[in-house]
């Protein structure tokens, strides 16, 4: 006899409309019991939206929820958190200036007759919280001094005060350290003892595997399927049932013969600002040749970002050692200065560092080469829009026009009018920082291959990622990283997962 | 039909604008006609010039409390050279000024004084609304110790020409400005330098990352509204045919008002030259029809406060996603 699952709350027919678009059409979800479910889908297959049905965020859609077979309607996420639903939003709610414990009682302050805090009772409280995390950090500690990572446990811990059944986790691991990602596992096992069911979405199958019960497929608004047998499923299965297609999920690099050196970088230190004895990145050495993808591979904090800050002239006061282009030294030091030199940078948040949202495509390219688009001292729109339909036409950016704002593009396609801009200066080195965070999987297989376009044309790549078989699939060498300084070198073929891994956290 | 949304949401300030006059038309006969036109051009053409400048800084996603200070302190010194010279015993020299001279030097100080607020925005980190606000009374102190606190008077003709002078049948203040507004206009929408500073306020930190100088551009959209402050105060010298040590008290809560019903975004990176310009039209001609309606000056001011209220309601429905 097979158990019957036990079905804490049901979605029946839920379809959602914004204005003419379908988001959502006939959605159907269960979600078991002290289980993890886990939701996979390409991003606009309707992940979030669902989530946020389910957690108050949207109070109109056509359908039913069902919550312990009783039929609820959320009105707000105050609502549906009352009924035990709490999510835990891919950008953290949490407010710097104030502690962990004012943060977990915020709205729901414990106070006397008079309205004064009773603070004591409250840090009393967040700390039996915290334990039963597994967390001994001081309540009155201010979050702002807390790691991305601890900052999730707080709002973990904050879900759980309300004593959620449910616990919606939105991309949760996409800005943590592997080691925290460890602890974050732990944590949901811990609430999967205590009967708390889980709701999960997440980009990164390889680790999906370690915590999910079952699987629940979404594509193109619909429910496709499920997978409730974790054990023997594999992550091309996840793939087909994402992307209803097989796709050819591991990428195969093309070889490319390498030119001649084009970057080397001696000795590059970059240390604090507060403190000069203690290093952010110490002594780096390492060269790229044109046609070669370099991957640079370390945990968080490792100092990838910082290196490839340095490089790109943003520390230029403080950081010493020398960089070679060509074979010639060039002193970088300004961001105007890389730019000459021919060097590019897509950084690792492209809506925070990468674009001006609000500002068309084609204002986006031409960005960094205004000069190209500059005719008798004037702006010319024309060269503009040519320069950018260039780039949309070879990048394959889908958009209707060039005028599009960037900000109604979607991750992927982002990304690339982020990569268009440094090909239009004309690059010889471009340094990609998580090139393919947050976007889904066929815009990240295009990425791949567009930097294996790219390196084929010449350029020096340098790629850091903390994929771990996204950097093995597309490097000609990994750079490892840890701890500031370069822990180990691999080439294409003598590269493991444990072998890298174990660089790392040397 | 979103068509049509989205053509009145475009043309909303010319719109209410219209309707405005329209209205006013109806309620008094005095209101359309070209004299009351010629008034109202020329009341505004100060706000325009200041309002200009602020457009600029608010499009860096700043803000210049200090114009309306700027102003009497620029419109003071081109006055107090032009009356009586620059004295310096010490080397016991003599300078004197001619017209020319005396509004070049008015200019270099406006824009002396933004080139020091964008130096503590950009080199120090001072928040732009308190480099500006310290400014505001610094400046201001400095025009009551340059004039003794008493207005300089008496410039002459040919200075008063640029306040009340006419030229071609448009009166001297109303070419200036459309001067200013056509060369603001080509500099924000056509040059390298304007599209920087849309991108400065749209996303400072990916501007930076694109080889931008976000010092640079800063400190000279400073220096701007400085020198177009010092703009406002010649002309407003000129017209008074003197230079109050009290002018333009207040006058960056009107040019702010004129930019923010204009649909300049105040978080940066949206809104345009026009725009401001509609924003300060509106502003005077609910003035003038106010006046000419004999509203009491109390009620004025609430109702302009009221048009702000509803312009920047409108903005916020129009474009719900932004802080």
């Amino acid at each position: 006899m097979k158990d019957q699952p036990n079905i804490i709350l049901q979605a029946k027919n839920i379809t959602k409309r914004f204005g003419g678009v379908i988001a959502l059409d006939n959605v159907n979800l269960d979600v078991h019991l002290g289980k993890v479910n886990v939701i996979v889908g390409e991003n606009g297959a309707g992940k979030s939206t669902l989530m946020k049905i389910l957690s108050g965020v949207y109070p109109e859609y056509e359908g039913e929820l069902l919550l312990n077979n009783e039929q609820v309607n959320f009105n707000n996420p105050k609502e549906a958190m009352r009924k035990g639903i709490a999510i835990i939003h891919q950008e953290l709610n949490l407010i710097p200036y104030l502690s962990i414990a004012e943060n977990i009682f915020l709205g729901r302050e414990i106070h006397n007759a008079f309205g004064i805090l009773d603070s004591r009772q409250m840090v009393k409280q967040t700390k039996k919280l915290l334990e039963r995390l597994d967390c001994y950090l001081n309540p009155k500690t201010l979050v702002s001094e807390l790691r991305v990572g601890e900052q999730q446990l707080i709002e973990i811990a904050k879900a759980l005060l309300e004593d959620a059944k449910i616990v919606i986790m939105d991309e949760p691991t996409s800005a943590i350290s592997d080691t925290e990602v460890e602890s974050l596992f732990k944590i949901i096992a811990n609430l999967k003892k205590h009967n708390v069911s889980i709701l999960y979405i997440s980009h990164k199958l390889d680790e999906l595997f370690l915590i999910a019960d079952r699987f629940i497929g979404l594509r193109d608004g619909k429910t496709v399927g499920t997978i409730e047998q974790v054990e023997g499923a594999t992550k091309d299965d996840l793939i087909r049932l994402m992307v209803g297609r097989d796709i050819k999920n591991i990428y195969e690099k093309d070889a490319v013969t390498f030119g001649d050196e084009i970057l080397k970088v001696k000795d590059i230190c970059l240390p604090k600002a507060t403190n000069k004895s203690c290093f952010l990145i110490e002594n780096i050495n390492f060269s790229v040749r044109k046609g070669e993808v370099l991957g640079l591979f370390g945990l968080m904090g490792a100092g990838r970002t910082e290196l490839l800050e340095t490089l790109f002239g943003l520390h230029p006061k403080i950081m010493t050692g020398s960089v070679f282009i060509d074979n010639k030294e060039v002193k970088i030091k300004s961001v105007m200065d890389a730019i000459q030199n021919g060097m590019g940078l897509v950084p690792e948040n492209r809506k925070e560092d990468g674009l001006v949202l609000p500002m068309e495509i084609s204002k986006n390219v031409s960005m960094a080469c205004v000069d190209k688009v500059v005719k008798n001292g004037f702006l010319n729109s024309e060269l503009e829009s040519l320069l950018s339909k260039k780039y949309i036409e070879s990048l394959n950016i889908k958009t209707p026009s060039e005028k599009q704002l960037s900000k109604n593009l979607s991750g992927g396609n982002q990304q690339k009018v982020v990569l268009a801009k440094w090909l239009a200066t004309n690059p010889k080195v471009l340094f990609l920082d998580e090139p393919t965070r947050g976007i889904d999987v066929n815009a990240k297989n295009e990425i791949y291959h567009l930097i294996n376009t790219l390196a084929k044309e010449g350029l020096g790549i340098v790629v850091v990622s903390s994929e771990l078989p996204e950097i093995m699939a597309i490097s000609d060498r990994i750079l490892v990283l840890s701890n500031s300084k370069i822990s180990g070198e691999f080439n294409q073929g003598n590269a493991n997962e444990e072998a890298i891994m174990k660089a790392a956290t040397a | 039909m979103t068509d049509l949304k989205s053509i009145l949401v475009k043309f909303q300030s010319i719109i209410a604008l219209l309707v405005l006059c329209v209205v006013l038309t109806i309620l008094s006969d005095k209101f359309f006609t070209l004299e009351n036109g010629w008034n109202i051009a020329r009341q505004i053409s100060i706000n325009v010039c200041i309002s200009v400048g602020m457009t600029m800084v608010i499009l860096t996603k700043g803000i210049d409390l200090s114009v309306g200070s700027i102003l009497a302190f620029s419109g003071a010194i081109a006055a107090g050279l032009l009356k009586y010279g620059l004295e310096i015993p010490s080397m016991n020299t003599y300078i004197g000024f001619t017209v020319f001279g005396a509004i070049l030097a008015g200019l270099t100080v406006g824009g002396g004084l933004g080139v020091l607020n964008g130096w503590m925005i950009t080199r120090f980190k001072v928040p732009p609304f308190v480099a500006t606000l310290a400014m505001l009374a610094i400046a201001r102190g400095a025009t009551m110790l340059w004039t003794g606190g008493f207005p300089i008077t008496g410039l002459g003709a040919d200075f008063a020409i640029i306040g009340t002078g006419w030229f071609l049948g448009i009166p001297m203040p109303v070419w200036i400005t459309v001067i200013v507004v056509v060369l603001a206009v080509i500099l924000t929408k056509k040059t390298k330098f304007g599209r920087h500073i849309y991108a400065i306020g749209g996303n400072e930190s990916a501007a930076r990352l694109s080889g931008i100088n976000i010092n640079k551009i800063k400190t000279w959209v400073y220096a701007i509204a400085g020198i177009l402050a010092a703009v406002g105060g010649i002309i407003l010298t000129a017209r008074l045919d003197s230079a109050q040590p009290n002018a333009g008290m207040s006058y960056e809560l009107d040019s702010i008002a004129a930019v923010v019903i204009g649909g300049t975004s105040l978080s940066g990176g949206r809104g345009s030259i026009m725009g401001t310009v509609q924003g300060a039209l509106i502003i005077g001609v609910l003035n003038s029809g106010l006046v000419l309606l004999n509203v009491s000056p109390f009620w004025q001011q609430i109702i302009k406060g009221v048009v702000i209220l509803l312009a920047v309601i409108m903005d916020r429905l129009n474009h719900p996603n932004e802080d």
